[in-house]
């Protein structure tokens, strides 16, 4: 930690110096309110404040044949040590040939086409600590080779190094009732150093894109385990082998998604499935705006998973989008077990204010009366969230 | 008569024959003439930027970059660059056009680092907020109106064909636009934007141009004034560069990614 804030810090600086570097990025307040005391009495009450600083240095070389991107995350909580941080997002040097890339250093990766859930999404950690959604990732080491070719795009990801989920901390909210904390353990003896391997291949084939993935190394989703003095959990890590499909067929106002994996571990294979449709309204009400309709269902099989939440679920939301000056945007989500469990909710608003301010307004509810339910034990993790960024750039 | 007589009364049939054309088939001749005389520009690449003026006056900037490639017996392939407003600056689109039919287009999100196909039907949506519609900036191909020559009228030292264009297009948020071109050089001069009531939207004025490659006009100023709700957007080009050695490679998943 100590030896990247030292590095980043370097960096930063030596980037900054040079005036042919574009330097953007954006600073977030982050303000957050929950309703309802924590089960557990160590989990702070009420309101927090957290910073949130993202810096974004780029340079290009050679014509644009090389370019280099240094992008870190800054955090600072009120409340929640967990959440007090440094990250590297990117760090990354990318050579462009004919016919092919080479990307290497600390990259994010994304795979994947549905929208509730990112099942197929293998390469990168999520970043829980910022918010529970899956959309923050860590910065994963890798060296990407890719090649385009008439028949598709084919990748292939080196991944050295692996990285642990992060949480929220003891004091921390939007946890389960035991805190995720102390040194996590793995199946391989390499632990975190253990060298792990990825492959996709992708095409657009008319109305349909289409991508198939295997990943073979440290399973990204930990099994959750009490601690020997029962006050917390602990991480462990399995080794897995992924064979993944992921496609969407876009025909006009419609687009259909599927994503779907086979695991294999040594405690259990299991398969999962996240399939459904967005639908899009334009101009409607007379206006400008869009409304997009989505539906979406998972299903998992695993026995094992300890926050396999959607084994049988059903997703549904709308995102309604002003089209106006500022970009006026509402989105509303809701997921039902259909095993007999909770549902949660989602609502999301977000305005841009001048050119380089954007304000959202979330509320996030978890309703579950089934202590069998993982939902349960988020139950009084009910939320609402106000965010404020700001946004600069060097470029005009 | 004889075979020279009637050659005669033949010849002096021609004039006729000529002035016969029909007012579809001269609108029709003028779209075919103004796009060939706009091929074979190969690629392009340009700066653009958008000052939206709502009707109080209050203006908000949007900038981008495009690359563009010409396909040949295809529509253009496109790459467009978000810069501002700053919170979607690095967003890209890759947008594979064609004449008939819905075109494919991919966005790039840089927050989730995620390329998603996107569906081309939100033809008569607003462009970043803006006056102009996404079918009134995409490439002009032939078959997407069906033409209707009006008449001929002065336009500041030219004198324009003045025709109707009706969309063939079911998702065209128009009934028809009323174009001017020039006799001179086939540039667009004006267009008017009659809404799915037949009543008059919009009008856009072209000025300030140019020629690149001893060839090809662009307008380096674009007003679109919406008659409706009092507001208006000025469309500026800059920056604007042909034969840039630009090749299909250049506008693929990848370079989408890596676009800024």
């Amino acid at each position: 930690m100590q030896r990247w804030l030292v590095l980043s810090g370097l960096l930063a600086i030596a980037f900054s110096a040079a005036a042919d570097w574009e330097f953007s990025g954006s600073a977030t307040l982050e303000l957050r309110y929950y309703p309802q005391a924590g089960l557990d009495a160590r989990q702070y009450d009420g309101g927090n404040v957290s910073l949130i600083l993202e810096p974004e240095f780029y340079r290009s070389f050679n014509d644009g044949a090389d370019t280099l991107l240094f992008a870190p995350y800054l955090q600072a909580d009120q409340h929640d040590g967990g959440r007090n941080r440094l990250d590297i997002r990117e760090l990354t040097w990318v050579h462009v040939g004919e016919d092919w890339e080479l990307r290497t250093g600390i990259r994010q990766e994304y795979w994947g086409v549905t929208e509730f859930q990112h099942l197929v999404d293998v390469i990168n950690q999520f970043d829980t600590a910022v918010d529970i959604d899956n959309e923050d990732k860590l910065g994963q080491p890798m060296v990407n080779l890719s090649l385009v070719r008439d028949w598709g795009i084919v990748d292939y990801y080196l991944l050295p190094g692996f990285r642990t989920r992060t949480w929220p901390g003891v004091a921390g909210r939007l946890r389960p009732p035991l805190p995720v904390i102390g040194p996590a353990r793995y199946q391989s003896g390499q632990g975190d150093r253990h060298v792990d391997h990825a492959l996709r291949w992708s095409q657009t084939l008319g109305d349909v894109d289409l991508g198939v993935g295997w990943f073979k190394g440290t399973n990204r989703e930990p099994l959750l385990q009490p601690a020997a003095d029962g006050q917390s959990l602990t991480a462990y890590y399995e080794q897995m082998q992924q064979l993944s499909v992921d496609a969407q067929a876009t025909l006009g106002d419609w687009l259909w998604k599927l994503e779907a994996y086979h695991r294999a571990a040594s405690r259990e294979d299991y398969n999962a499935l996240q399939a459904g449709f967005e639908y899009t309204r334009y101009g409607v009400f007379g206006s400008d705006a869009d409304l997009g309709l989505l539906l979406e269902y998972g299903w998992n099989d695993s026995e094992q998973l300890t926050f396999n939440l959607f084994q049988n679920d059903l997703f549904a939301g709308f995102r309604l989008a002003m089209n106006d000056t500022q970009s006026s945007e509402l989105l509303a989500g809701f997921s039902q077990d259909l095993d007999g469990g909770g549902n949660t909710l989602l609502l999301e608003g977000s305005r841009r204010l001048g050119n380089d301010w954007k304000a959202s307004l979330t509320a996030r509810w978890f309703l579950a009366d089934e202590p069998r339910d993982p939902l349960y034990y988020f139950r009084r993790e009910n939320l609402l969230e106000f965010s404020l960024r700001y946004f600069w750039s060097n470029r005009h | 008569m004889n075979k020279r007589m009637l050659w005669i009364a033949l010849l002096s049939l021609l004039p006729l024959l000529v002035q016969a054309e029909t007012a579809e088939e001269k609108g029709l001749a003028i779209a075919k003439e103004a796009k060939a005389r706009d091929t074979g520009w190969k690629d392009m690449q340009a700066s653009m930027k958008m000052v939206l003026k709502n009707a109080q006056g209050e203006e908000s900037v949007r900038t981008l970059r495009i690359k563009a490639l010409e396909v040949e017996g295809d529509g253009d392939k496109g790459l467009t660059i978000f810069d501002q407003p700053r919170d979607v600056k690095g967003t890209a689109l890759l947008s594979f056009s064609h004449p008939v039919g819905d075109d494919e287009q991919w966005l790039y999100l840089p927050a989730l680092k995620r390329v998603k196909r996107i569906s081309s039907r939100n033809k008569s949506g607003p462009f970043m907020g803006s006056e102009f519609a996404y079918e009134d900036l995409t490439s002009f191909e032939v078959p997407k109106y069906r033409y209707k020559y009006l008449r001929d009228e002065p336009c500041g030292e030219d004198t324009c064909f003045v025709v109707e264009q009706v969309p063939t297009d079911k998702n065209s948020g128009y009934t028809r636009r009323i174009v001017w071109i020039d006799q001179s050089h086939y540039r667009l001069h004006k267009v008017e934007f009659y809404d799915r009531k037949n009543s008059l939207l919009k009008t856009l004025t072209f000025s300030n141009y140019q020629q690149y490659l001893g060839k090809f006009w662009r307008a380096h100023r674009m007003e679109m004034v919406n008659h409706q709700n009092g507001k208006s957007t000025v469309l500026e080009w800059s920056d604007i560069r042909f034969d840039t050695g630009l090749s299909d490679k250049d506008f693929n998943k990848n370079s989408l990614k890596r676009a800024r």
